[in-house]
């Protein structure tokens, strides 16, 4: 009854909260509704018995993607006409985006119900949930059967980053860096020195 | 004593017997509300000591007297200074985007007692034993940085945008180099379940982590303050160049809220520093004071009580003594040492967890 009554309600704030994403008109609200469709999504995760996912999705997307997106936003100097203006024109690219997205969708619900579910299959039995947890269950599917795809999707990542690192760094002439291994080394004597000065003379 | 919290059991029960025509899922739901608030009472008041405990220590190191005048020895200055915030005027400032401007303060307040539902605070002594405890613990704080941006954005102020935005650049680099540092307590145990990493060091202060792993401990700690936005990382509320940061709109109860939040942080910080290093509600020496009559002072919350006092008390000991750090010295510090540091700590740590055969 209470899982039943908390599906529902995470249900409806997920739905609301990702039709607001598009609705509201401020984009600084857009990224908050995402946010808590996130952080719904999550919940309904825990619902399911999913607790690993849920934590690594609010970790992730709400913990560090959506930040870096609400920064971006936060930074913007909207324009509301000018903003209005541009809807004629970008309507048809993103009508048939959307189409397609649609489109996509539907062909999954319709072919999970064609094919035989994925766990009966030559695929690994999904593990017993009292016995391994859903954290260890995951681990181990992803460190032996699929240890290949694993690591290569780490490596894309690491070459997305570094890519990143090199397109936006600049070396800029004339910048003054602090080297703290050269303030360290500074000893008193190649920093002070004293002069016997003859009282009258000057140095 | 020895069953404190068990009399403080009876009480919650009580109140759920009386409700007994209801039916079964609100019982349900009032006996998950009734522990719930016997977490959050005793934290909200342990907030409003602690502040008086922190502004003590902070004049006895500056040899002041500190807050002496409300009640005796001054304990009730928290409270005078609650009740005189409750009684200012909420100010909303006309730019201000009003709903997140409301909302911001609520959000850091509910973010900051949310995490202490996994705390362990004595075998079996936990609202929820989460399998994912560490996870959940990580998750929640990475959300903490919601509130400030939220409330430096919504102030329409300038002051507050850059601390929000120094603050939100803060929490995030400083949250990498504390996901290692977790990493490498869960794989040395085996398990991402709270009560479970505070069992595997049972039996001594020689089983503590802070022997196994005290670069990490100190990677924690120092990473928790900046988390916490405390000196020497309190840079989003930098009084010299920010007035008073993201906060500097605010006023009365939604000020307060901030200032609870921050605090309750604070605390769960120093909670988590002896859960995952220093044995929780283990005493260091097994049975230790157990033997003294009429009292139990080896109770496990009670030990646990001190462990967080103490760190609480390095907290305060560093805002009394530390300089602030220059912004791009806080960033070197977080990017250039702390995360290769823990990042190799990562692969050395599971090397030596499958070396000694924990794997």
């Amino acid at each position: 009854m209470i899982a039943a009554l908390s599906f529902y309600l995470f249900a409806t704030v997920t739905l609301l909260a990702g039709l607001m994403v598009i609705l509201s008109r401020n984009p600084v609200h857009s990224v908050l509704f995402l946010i808590l469709a996130f952080f719904s999504a999550a919940a309904l995760f825990v619902l399911l018995g999913a607790e690993f996912l849920a934590m690594v999705l609010i970790i992730v997307y709400v913990g560090a993607v959506a930040v870096l997106f609400l920064f971006v936003v936060m930074m913007l100097d909207i324009d509301y006409v000018q903003l209005r203006e541009g809807f004629a024109q970008y309507m048809p690219i993103g009508g048939i985006i959307g189409l397609m997205l649609l489109a996509e969708l539907i062909m999954v619900a319709t072919a999970r119900m064609v094919d035989p579910p994925i766990g009966l299959g030559s695929g690994p039995a999904i593990p017993d949930a009292d016995a391994v947890t859903n954290t260890e269950a995951l681990g181990r599917l992803l460190y032996t059967d699929y240890i290949y795809a694993f690591q290569t999707a780490g490596l894309v990542l690491l070459v997305a980053m570094i890519g990143a690192i090199v397109l936006t760094h600049r070396k800029r002439p004339g910048v003054k860096r602090q080297v703290i291994a050269d303030q360290i080394s500074r000893t008193a004597k190649d920093a002070i020195e004293v002069v016997k000065v003859k009282s009258g003379e000057g140095i | 004593m020895a069953d404190f919290f068990h009399t403080l059991g009876a009480p919650i029960r009580w109140i759920v017997e009386t409700f007994l025509w209801l039916p079964e899922p609100f019982q349900y739901l009032l006996y998950i509300v009734a522990l719930v608030l016997a977490i959050i009472l005793p934290l909200l008041l342990a907030v409003a000591m602690l502040v008086y405990a922190e502004r003590k220590i902070w004049a006895a190191m500056q040899m002041r007297r500190g807050p002496n005048v409300v009640g005796p020895f001054g304990l009730l200055q928290s409270f005078a200074d609650g009740l005189k915030l409750f009684l200012k005027e909420t100010v909303v400032p006309s730019g201000a985007n009003k709903g997140i401007f409301l909302l911001a303060p609520v959000v850091t307040f509910s973010l900051a007692l949310v995490a202490w539902a996994v705390i362990p605070f004595d075998a079996k002594l936990v609202l929820a034993d989460l399998n994912v405890g560490v996870l959940y613990v990580f998750a929640i704080s990475s959300l903490g940085v919601y509130g400030i941006l939220m409330a430096g954005w919504a102030s329409n102020s300038r002051y507050a945008l850059l601390a929000a935005v120094r603050s939100a650049a803060q929490m995030v680099s400083y949250e990498v180099s504390i996901g290692f540092v977790l990493v490498t307590v869960m794989v040395w145990v085996g398990s991402l379940n709270l009560s479970d990493i505070v069992e595997a060091q049972a039996g001594g202060f020689w089983n503590w982590h802070i022997f196994s792993h005290l670069p990490m401990a100190v990677i924690f700690f120092i990473s928790a303050l900046a988390e916490t936005n405390r000196t020497p990382f309190d840079l989003p509320e930098a009084e010299a160049e920010l007035v008073a940061g993201y906060q500097v709109e605010y006023s009365s109860m939604a000020f307060a809220l901030f200032w609870l939040g921050e605090y309750a942080n604070i605390i769960l910080m120093c909670a988590l520093t002896s859960l995952l290093f220093f044995g929780g509600w283990h005493s260091p020496i097994p049975g230790f004071m157990e033997t003294i009559p009429f009292t139990d002072w080896s109770a496990g919350w009670l030990w646990f009580f001190w462990k967080i006092f103490a760190f609480f008390f390095l907290f305060g000991w560093i805002k009394a003594t530390l300089p602030r750090y220059r912004y791009d010295q806080l960033m070197r510090l977080g990017w250039k040492v702390f995360l290769p540091i823990s990042l190799f700590a990562v692969v050395f740590y599971a090397g030596l967890a499958l070396a000694l055969g924990k794997i």
